[in-house]
Formats: C-alpha cells, sequence, structure tokens
C-alpha cells in the first residue's frame, strides 16, 4: 500500500504534517516529530523581529477543542536562520512559515529567510488574534491575498502555501486570489474565530489576550466545508488543517479534496505520535475499501456529484 | 477506538486558604483543594490580567494544595499583595516526577533554593517507607534556607551550605552535595535548583556511576506539549510532559542542559555562573 502524498512537487512518505504554531519551534523538536511519524513539518511562523507574544494563558482547552492567542513569540528572522540549519538531515521535508505586517514585509522575510533548507514556504495571512497581522490586519481579503502572495512569489523559487481564514466569505475568492498571485497550494485553514472563554467564578477571560483562534474538534466540520469550497473554486493543491484528531478527520479532508493534512491540536489529545496514529488509521480505512494509493479517495466527494 | 475528546483543561478559580512566610523571599500559598500530584510535578497559576505562571508543588496533601514560592518577578510581586481568601486560578497537576524504588536504602537530596520545595514531599515519601535521606540545602544565607523545620519533623540527615557561612558549612551546596557523594554510598540522588549548581553534580554522579534524577526548568507557556516553548535541544521534547523531572543520564544528553533555556521569545539565553 502506497501512503505517500504529493503536494506542489513535495513527497510527503505519509499525508500527516505538523501544522505551524505548533511544537515547530526548534530543529530539535521538528526532528522529534518527524520521529513520531510526521510526512512533513511547518515551523512556528518567523517575523522580522523578535517577538514575546502575549502573556499567558496563551492556550487552554473546552469541551470541542482549544483557544490559543500565542501572539507569533519568535526569535525574529535572524536567530531562526541560525536554528533552522541542516533540516534535510531530518528526513522529512520542512516548510517554513513567514509573517509580515504588509506585502512588503512578507517580501522581506521570504528575501532573507528562505533558502534550500526548505522544501517550501507558508504565508500566513490568516491568524485571528495578533494585532497588526492576519485577519486582524485585513490580510484575508482577494486583493490583500493577492498582493502578497505575488509579492512572496517574487523573491522565492520554493513553491508557496497560503494559509488562510476559515471566516474568510466567500473562503473560494481568497483561494483563487492566491491562485492569481502566484501560490503553489492552498493551506486550509488557520484557527477560526476569534472565541472567548470566561472564568464564571471572577467574571475574566481566561486568555490574556481575552480572546482566541478556536482550534479541534469544533474547526472540523469548518474545515472540511472550507476544503470543499475552494476545491470547487481552484485547481491548486489543497492542504487540509483543522481538527484532524482521527484518522476519519484527515480521510474525511481528502474526500472533499485536501491531498495532505495537516495536525496541530490533535496532539492534545492523542500524543506527540498522533502522526503515526492517524497513518496508521488511513492505512486500515484503505485496507478496508481496497485503496492502494490515496489517490483513490482524494476527492471521492466532488467525483460523485459528476 | 478510544475517545479522548471532550477532556477540558482550564484554570479552576480557588481563594487563599492561608499564607506562611518562609524566608525573606518565599511564602507558601495554601489552597483548600488536593490535585493528587507526585512529587516534582508542577501547577499552573493564573492571576487574571496579569499572567500565568508555573511552580512546583511544595504540599499537596490532607486535602491541601502548597506552593512555595520566590518573589522574582513582575507577577509574584503581585501575588505577594494577596490576602487570604483572594482568588487565583490553578491549573495541573503537570509533568514528569521524581521516581522512588522500594528497595533504596539510602538518597542523598539536594535543593538549590527553592528547589528544596518539591524534594521535600519527595523526602516524607522515602522516610515512611524506610528509606534513609540525607538532605542538603544551599542558600546565600541562614535566612534564605527554605523548611528547616519542615525537614527536622519529617526526619532527614540535614547537610546545610551557605555562602555567607551563617549556618553549616560556608561555601556552595554544590561542594558539599558532591563530597558527601564521594563519601557515602547512595542508592540515588535527586537534585532541584539553579540549572549550574544541577548539572556540577550530575556530572559527578556520572563520574561516580551513581544514579540520580533532576528536575530542568524551562519556558512552560502551556503545560498542554503544544506550544514548544519547554522543547530542549538534544532530544527535542517537551519539559512540561517528558520532563521537567528526568534521568541523570538523559540530561547529560541534551545539548542546552546547563548551558542554555529559550526566552518566551524563542532567543536562546545563556545560563551565568553568580558565583
Amino acid at each position: 500500500m502506497d501512503l505517500s502524498a504529493n503536494i506542489a512537487g513535495l513527497t510527503l512518505k505519509n499525508p500527516t504534517m505538523l501544522a505551524s504554531g505548533v511544537l515547530g519551534v526548534s530543529r530539535a523538536s521538528l526532528k522529534n516529530v518527524i520521529g513520531h511519524g510526521a510526512g512533513a513539518c511547518v515551523i512556528k511562523s518567523i517575523s522580522l523581529e523578535a517577538r514575546a507574544g502575549h502573556n499567558a494563558p496563551n492556550i487552554i482547552t473546552f469541551e470541542a477543542g482549544a483557544i490559543n492567542a500565542v501572539g507569533y513569540s519568535n526569535p525574529g528572522v535572524d536567530a531562526a536562520k541560525e536554528e533552522f540549519s541542516n533540516l534535510k538531515e531530518l528526513g522529512s521535508p520542512v516548510v517554513a512559515s513567514i509573517i509580515g505586517k504588509n506585502a512588503d514585509e512578507f517580501a522581506e522575510m521570504a528575501e532573507r529567510f528562505l533558502s534550500d533548507e526548505f522544501a517550501a514556504v507558508e504565508a500566513v495571512l490568516s491568524c485571528p488574534h495578533t494585532p497588526g497581522y492576519g485577519t486582524l490586519a485585513g490580510q484575508n481579503t482577494p486583493e490583500n491575498t493577492e498582493k502578497i502572495t505575488k509579492a512572496i512569489r517574487k523573491k522565492t523559487d520554493l513553491p508557496v502555501f497560503i494559509k488562510i481564514s476559515p471566516d474568510s466569505n466567500p473562503i473560494g475568492e481568497v483561494a483563487r486570489a492566491a491562485e492569481a498571485g502566484g501560490a503553489d497550494a492552498i493551506v486550509a485553514v488557520n484557527t477560526m474565530g476569534p472565541g472567548m472563554v470566561v472564568d464564571i467564578q471572577t467574571g475574566q477571560p481566561i486568555l490574556d489576550f481575552k480572546m482566541g483562534g478556536v482550534s479541534g474538534p469544533a474547526l472540523h466540520p469548518i474545515a472540511v466545508r472550507c476544503i470543499y469550497d475552494i476545491h470547487k473554486a481552484t485547481k491548486l493543491p489543497i492542504i487540509g488543517c483543522g481538527g484532524v484528531t482521527f484518522g476519519k478527520d484527515a480521510i474525511e479532508m481528502m474526500m472533499v479534496g485536501a491531498s495532505a493534512i495537516q495536525i496541530g491540536t490533535g496532539i492534545y489529545y492523542r500524543g506527540i505520535d498522533v502522526f503515526k496514529k492517524v497513518t496508521d488509521e488511513i492505512a486500515e480505512f484503505m485496507q478496508r475499501k481496497g485503496y492502494n494509493k490515496l489517490d483513490g479517495f482524494i476527492g471521492l466527494t466532488h467525483k460523485l456529484e459528476e | 477506538m478510544e475517545n479522548p475528546i471532550g477532556k477540558i483543561e482550564q484554570p479552576i478559580s480557588l481563594p487563599i486558604k492561608r499564607i506562611v512566610r518562609e524566608t525573606e523571599h518565599i511564602k507558601t500559598f495554601f489552597f483548600n483543594r488536593e490535585f493528587g500530584s507526585k512529587p516534582g510535578q508542577f501547577m499552573i497559576m493564573w492571576i487574571p490580567r496579569v499572567n500565568e505562571k508555573p511552580f512546583s508543588i511544595a504540599y499537596d496533601e490532607n486535602g491541601e494544595l502548597g506552593l512555595s514560592i520566590a518573589v522574582v518577578g513582575p507577577f509574584t510581586e503581585k501575588l505577594f499583595t494577596f490576602k487570604e481568601g483572594d482568588l487565583v486560578g490553578l491549573r495541573g497537576p503537570y509533568g514528569s516526577w521524581f521516581k522512588l524504588k522500594p528497595e533504596y536504602k539510602k538518597v542523598l537530596m539536594v535543593g538549590g533554593g527553592y528547589g528544596t520545595a518539591p524534594l521535600a514531599t519527595l523526602a516524607q515519601q522515602a522516610v515512611a517507607q524506610g528509606t534513609v535521606v540525607d538532605f542538603c540545602r544551599g542558600a546565600h544565607s541562614k535566612n534564605l534556607l527554605l523548611f528547616g523545620k519542615r525537614l527536622n519533623e519529617i526526619g532527614v540527615n540535614k547537610i546545610t551550605a551557605t555562602h555567607d557561612g551563617s549556618e553549616g558549612t560556608q561555601g556552595s551546596a554544590v561542594n558539599l552535595a558532591n563530597d558527601q557523594i564521594d563519601k557515602e554510598q547512595y542508592d540515588c540522588v535527586y537534585i532541584c535548583g539553579p540549572e549550574l549548581m544541577e548539572k556540577k553534580i550530575v556530572v559527578h554522579c556520572a563520574e561516580k556511576k551513581v544514579l540520580c534524577q533532576v528536575s530542568i526548568e524551562r519556558h512552560m507557556k502551556c503545560g498542554f506539549g503544544l506550544c514548544g516553548q519547554c522543547c530542549i535541544d538534544g532530544s527535542g521534547e517537551r519539559m512540561c510532559k517528558e520532563g521537567p523531572v528526568t534521568t541523570g543520564e538523559y540530561a547529560l544528553k541534551q545539548k542546552e542542559f546547563g548551558a542554555y533555556h529559550r526566552s518566551k521569545s524563542g532567543l536562546l539565553e545563556y545560563f551565568h555562573d553568580d558565583h
């Protein structure tokens, strides 16, 4: 059985990827995640300058997932360039993740940070909890998506992935804008919201930033619908992200059009070997249904409509 | 199939039951609730609109949790203004713990500064199972030594070093502990304190082929094993999950143990010897 996944010229030994923002702070942490079965990793997002991020609580969980407002803590481009070296030795492709306040900053990040250490670059236009970035800066509109994608495209030969917000409406237009800007794939989706959780003993919002991006099982059906819509709108390959906890969650995303999937909050529920567990569950499903490669069911939902 | 979904971890707001001043810089905050922790694990405390910080556990028994906390920055400065009845949020326990085997006849515990706190409970459990405990404490001066009375009540052999010589031997806990390791036969050495101190003792244990366990404190934002801020260079493992307590053998394989740690942004900060 062949579990390998293909995305914009990258070949992954299995379709599970570490989502950006979870672990991925250091080369050693990527190595550990790859050792637990990840087919690829996306590093935690890097900005030009070092950022301390929001005060804690940064992450809490609730009945149906997690909510976070980390605020893009990262050591800045120069320290990150030192940290993320010799990545080819790690055994699975590593994808860079970059953020910027505007198209010029994204272009500068691409120029200063990217190298062929990385297999691709993911540009995040969709964080819902960091002022100056993502949806709070309007980066998720079709106009800004195209402008930022173009700016990055000019500065790198790496495959460019654009990570978009589930709160983009209509999401297909945003995906088309990324395609027009020269993107090679869409990562769908970032966390949704922002949402809030309040401590009723004190009336205080628990996250220090008060609100944060919602991930995990609560996000999953929304992510599936987003992938379905994007697949209808563009020809670009899609990497699914949002509430993948079990193999069945990954399979659903692939049936509506994802070629690979990312896992973040799933680590909370199933441990760091969630990558291996999800891959094994996909393999069991394929065995049962008689599929010998992922292409057998990628896009199945759409084929049924033809 | 297992169904882990539905697990909720949020801080529980609890009133401070009582506050005990331990030393000039350390107070113990007690809460009316037991958390079922093991020695070496930690709790995360939330003060709304201030921050959330991890603290090792000094007491978790008789229906009470006690956290012995040193005033070191804005969060603890705020906490030190709190009175009995004021609410703080608590979640946990998190992380790995010190392992004590029933067959251990004699052990050494080494607590530097507030590192004594988690070891006191371990000492209590060791003495209860009949293990002899030599307990080495170090601090700058006598008035900064933690848990003198508690350790006497537990029934350990107290060995003390102060830098100014105001109690016990003048000098560092490192030299005192390493002398003990040379003189005595220990089944295991347990170390919790400033990391440079820890490393010197772990290295000595390795040279003398004595088993040891050590607590490696890193910047912990979530305690869930998600944020990655506490991943250690070497294994890349999370000190909030696979740590903070590890074997000495594991610690020595980690490139950053006793060398550096990561700040809130992720920049490397190197340890400096104060003495």
